[in-house]
């Protein structure tokens, strides 16, 4: 029950981009239409989840037992950017299909801050193994959520008459606005 | 000394990260509650800035070429934990409210923007101008923002009360929506006032 509260709550109630500020720049960046909002979304979740794994096991195995906590980032940002392209190189050889549809968002994915953030907030919170890889989970498909909905009011946007000055990212801020408004009538949800 | 010049202020208005090119966006949303946050998370992120650029720049000739991203890196999360131990022992109280932000410089693209666009393909002088006009650049979006978030927020402004007793605030505004919308209606005149600029010289 408790993993389960946990998910809804990294997914919707504290959505990682529209209540925390995580991962704001492919969040506008890559919300131009609904098929690449998809495909970035599936490929953070996907990364969301391994890191969350790794960087658990190194907290808690390399870090904690050599108690040198003041190299976390460091040793985080690197694992991070290393894992990203086993993920790109594994894909590239096993299904060409998957890389081909990933494959252009996991270089951008490093620079994503949802991907740190998570990993710093588990161990913040002292999660064990498998709540950190459910609250990754839970981020990853909140972040695709938010990504997705964006995308489908951009498309709609395109046609819509809006003052000159307003066009184009300060428009697409002022929905993101309302967007967390309403993802904000999740907070009573627990 | 007019290129200095240029690139100096080359952050503060028509290449301003925040509003122009839209970058690191992450702090600017979160932290902006208040005008003081936007101060102090500007200014840590500009020393970030302004230490990587200079090391960077120095060793743009020694770094090679293929691994130079993950070089980036190393070099912006040392300097990245020093600010994060810094304010920790000094500054405790903001160190609080910033929380996992401060660790999360290390992943805006700012810096590493700098870093690849401009510190390794110039001189440590222009490097540092440069680092220090785009994270003053930063820093005055954060207050300015903060500030605007805080005055309708709270009704005040830097901790000090300006709105009347009694006066309405908009509660929304410190909340998550309100960074949101600040930020939108921000770079809508942002683009009203460089339209006109542009017409008038014209």
């Amino acid at each position: 029950m408790n993993l389960f509260l946990l998910f809804l709550s990294a997914l919707l109630v504290n959505n990682f981009v529209l209540v925390r500020f995580l991962g704001t720049c492919p969040f506008m960046g890559v919300s131009k239409d609904v098929d690449s909002a998809f495909g970035m979304g599936v490929a953070t979740t996907f990364v969301l989840v391994v890191s969350a794994a790794v960087t658990w096991l190194i907290e808690h195995f390399i870090l904690g037992p050599l108690s040198i906590p003041f190299m976390q980032t460091t040793a985080f940002i690197l694992v991070i950017a290393a894992l990203v392209q086993l993920v790109e190189m594994f894909l590239h050889k096993t299904s060409p299909g998957l890389y081909k549809a990933m494959g252009i968002f996991l270089p951008l994915i490093t620079t994503n801050c949802c991907i740190l953030g998570l990993a710093i907030m588990s161990v913040q919170n002292a999660y064990n193994f498998i709540e950190a890889v459910v609250f990754g989970l839970g981020a990853g498909l909140g972040f695709t959520l938010a990504l997705v909905l964006m995308a489908g009011i951009r498309e709609e946007l395109r046609f819509a008459d809006i003052p000159e000055p307003m066009l184009g990212a300060p428009i697409a801020f002022i929905c993101a606005g309302l967007l967390s408004l309403a993802f904000s009538g999740f907070a009573g949800l627990i | 000394m007019a290129k200095s010049w240029k690139t100096l202020v080359n952050g503060l208005w028509n290449g301003n990260p925040t509003f122009r090119l839209l970058i690191g966006l992450c702090p600017v949303l979160a932290v902006t509650t208040r005008a003081v946050n936007g101060i102090g998370m500007g200014l840590a992120t500009t020393f970030v800035i302004v230490c990587s650029s200079v090391l960077i720049s120095l060793l743009r000739k020694v770094i090679p070429d293929k691994v130079r991203i993950p070089a980036y890196i190393i070099v912006i999360a040392t300097f990245v934990t020093i600010v994060d131990l810094v304010m920790n022992a000094y500054l405790p109280d903001l160190h609080q409210v910033l929380g996992l932000f401060i660790p999360l410089i290390v992943v805006n693209c700012i810096v590493l923007g700098r870093a690849e666009a401009f510190a390794s393909k110039n001189g440590v002088f222009a490097s540092m101008l440069d680092g220090i006009g785009m994270g003053l650049g930063f820093t005055w979006a954060l207050t300015v923002i903060g500030a605007i978030r805080e005055l309708l927020g709270s009704g005040t402004v830097f901790g000090l009360k300006v709105v009347a007793d009694g006066a309405t605030t908009i509660g929304v505004m410190s909340l998550p929506p309100g960074a949101f919308i600040t930020l939108g209606i921000l770079m809508g005149i942002m683009n009203m006032i460089s339209a006109r600029q542009k017409k008038r010289a014209n």
